[in-house]
């Protein structure tokens, strides 16, 4: 299933957020949006994954999502957003209970997805007894248990430390090479980006336009911790963000 | 040789050595029961102590022995369950009629704004209404029986369970909500896995006080109509100017608040062990 964005435009009142806006997300690949703060990238997402509705402009998927798909766009939020009251296997059984699954299925998926994502021995941990990156972990698992066509993923390490961030970046890369995924991923983080991105969508200050879309060939998984090709195209990203950001923090400064 | 030690432990900056200050206690409450108990019997001891030594006249103040003494007799005499069994089922009646009504409105307006907007401001008008003014209506509507109480203690939990349960579902983490949407969850689902446990710590919390406001309403509920009950074993000895029955009386609401607090906070306990 793909994902196509057409013409979007955006204001919140009288700020004018989005600007534009046409991109197209092929399926199986990570598409990676950056930009300045304030850009409008939360807000692109919340419109592909229809929790709000842009003014101008239309998403659309083309081709029906995969059998077996529950939930076909799926999210990952910054702040993980488990139900604290809930144990692991209770977070990732909630998705699926609405879709009737309960029991020995339940539990056969569950179990799958936290093997997939090395937290089997945690099942029945409640969330406050997890560090930041197994819960984002958790998080992952959860949207893996509905099997979704596109994640969707706001920021989904920025609440996180770089060693967490590195390892955490290492199982996404994993995850899709065993078996390949759509993703919207939203970073600030441009070493992330070029990590993990087949195309690079770097976004202006607010209004937010598309200043440049860029490819990297190399496969993700022969793409390695300070990789001198990736070192050269994230040098080129910052190049082109660097005066864009800076005009975005003075901007802030005003107000 | 104190002062070679010294001198080769001291770091390279010289001058005395000081511990750094602690300052980073307090503020963080602990479980230490027996202080309760120690301040109560402190209490208690001061107050029989002047009793008996004559600095405070027994018209002030009944002696504490009396008022045990009354309370063993009241025991002994079988009345005491006679006066306690008619109030507690009115206050569990009314405060569960109070409660249950109070926690399903709040909810409602905390969900759907147009109950939110009818009925905030009856909320907030009835509110401060002291209850016990309405005890002739309420006698005149439900009858000078059991149902003018029952109605007066369910009215005066009531008010204060809206509140802290709509104050309660507005604070639910709205990204929780966000999230669940983006799952698909049903909204009947949302509202039951993540509204009411998230609005769960609130709602428990408004009702140690709506239970306490019970308890000071059944005192009232039964000025009328009423032989036997704990607030009418009071009233009358009130109206004698009878101190002794009248402190055993409250010595015995003091102990239902005592009680009723406990459990609640045994629940806390049970259902929000997930907090943090
Ligand atoms: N619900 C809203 N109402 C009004 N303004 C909003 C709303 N949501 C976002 N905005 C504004 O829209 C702009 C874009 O917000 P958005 O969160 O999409 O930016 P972002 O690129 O994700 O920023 P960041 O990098 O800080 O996460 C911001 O200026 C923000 O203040
Ligand atoms: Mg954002």
């Amino acid at each position: 299933m793909d994902i196509r964005l057409e013409a979007i435009r955006h204001a919140y009142g009288d700020t004018e957020v989005l600007q534009d806006i046409s991109l197209a997300i092929p399926a199986g690949r990570i598409v990676c949006l950056v930009g300045p703060s304030g850009c409008g990238k939360s807000t692109l997402l919340r419109f592909i994954g229809g929790l709000e509705r842009p003014m101008e402009g239309r998403v659309l998927q083309i081709g029906a999502p995969p059998e077996g798909c529950l939930n076909p766009l799926t999210f990952v939020f910054q702040d993980f957003a488990l139900l604290p009251w809930r144990t692991v296997q209770g977070n990732i059984s909630l998705v699926l209970e609405d879709h009737g699954i309960r029991g020995k299925r339940a539990r056969a998926i569950i179990d799958d997805v936290l093997a997939r994502t090395r937290l089997s021995d945690f099942a029945s941990a409640l969330p406050k007894q997890l560090s930041g990156g197994m819960k984002q972990r958790v998080a992952i698992a959860r949207a893996l248990a509905v099997n979704p066509a596109v994640m969707l993923m706001d920021e989904p390490l920025s609440a996180l430390d770089s060693q967490t961030r590195e390892l955490l970046m290492d199982d996404l890369i994993t995850l899709w090479t065993r078996q390949p995924f759509t993703s919207v991923y939203v970073t600030h983080n441009l070493a992330e980006a070029v990590r993990l991105g087949h195309r690079i969508v770097v976004l202006s200050r607010r209004p937010g336009r598309i200043c440049e879309v860029v490819e990297i060939e190399k496969p993700l998984a022969e793409r390695l911790y300070a990789d001198p090709d990736l070192d050269e195209v994230q040098r080129h990203l910052w190049e082109m963000m660097r005066d864009e950001a800076r005009a975005a923090e003075e901007e802030l400064i005003d107000v | 040789m104190s002062d070679t030690t010294a001198a080769t432990e001291r770091p390279a900056s010289d001058g005395p050595a000081m511990e750094v200050r602690f300052r980073g206690g307090g503020f963080a409450p602990q479980s230490r029961r027996w202080v309760g108990v120690a301040v109560f019997v402190a209490l208690v001891a001061l107050v029989e102590w002047g009793t008996r030594a004559g600095w405070i006249s027994p018209l002030t103040l009944p002696r504490p022995s009396d008022v045990f003494g009354t309370f063993v007799e009241l025991w002994n005499s079988g009345l005491l369950f006679k006066h306690l069994g008619p109030s507690l089922s009115r206050l569990a009646v009314g405060a569960a009629l109070g409660a249950s009504a109070g926690v399903l409105l709040g909810v409602l307006i905390g969900l759907f704004s147009y109950v939110r907007a009818g009925l905030v401001p009856l909320v907030a008008a009835i509110f401060p209404i002291p209850k016990i003014a309405l005890l002739p209506l309420f006698v005149i509507w439900f009858g000078i029986d059991e149902g003018s109480k029952y109605a007066l203690i369910a009215f005066g939990t009531f008010t204060p369970t809206v509140v802290a349960t709509y104050g309660a579902v507005d604070n639910v983490d709205r990204s929780l909500i966000r999230m669940g949407q983006s799952f698909g969850l049903s909204w009947l689902s949302i509202v039951r896995k993540i509204v009411l446990p998230g609005a769960m710590p609130g709602i428990l919390s408004g009702l140690r006080i709506s239970l306490a406001i019970a308890i000071i309403l059944l005192v009232a509920a039964e000025m009328l109509g009423a032989e036997y009950g704990i607030g009418a074993y009071i009233l009358q000895a009130g109206s004698l100017y009878d101190l002794e029955r009248l402190f055993a009386g409250v010595v015995i609401l003091s102990l239902l608040g005592v009680i009723v607090s406990a459990a609640i906070a045994q629940i806390e306990r049970r259902v929000l062990g997930w907090r943090t």
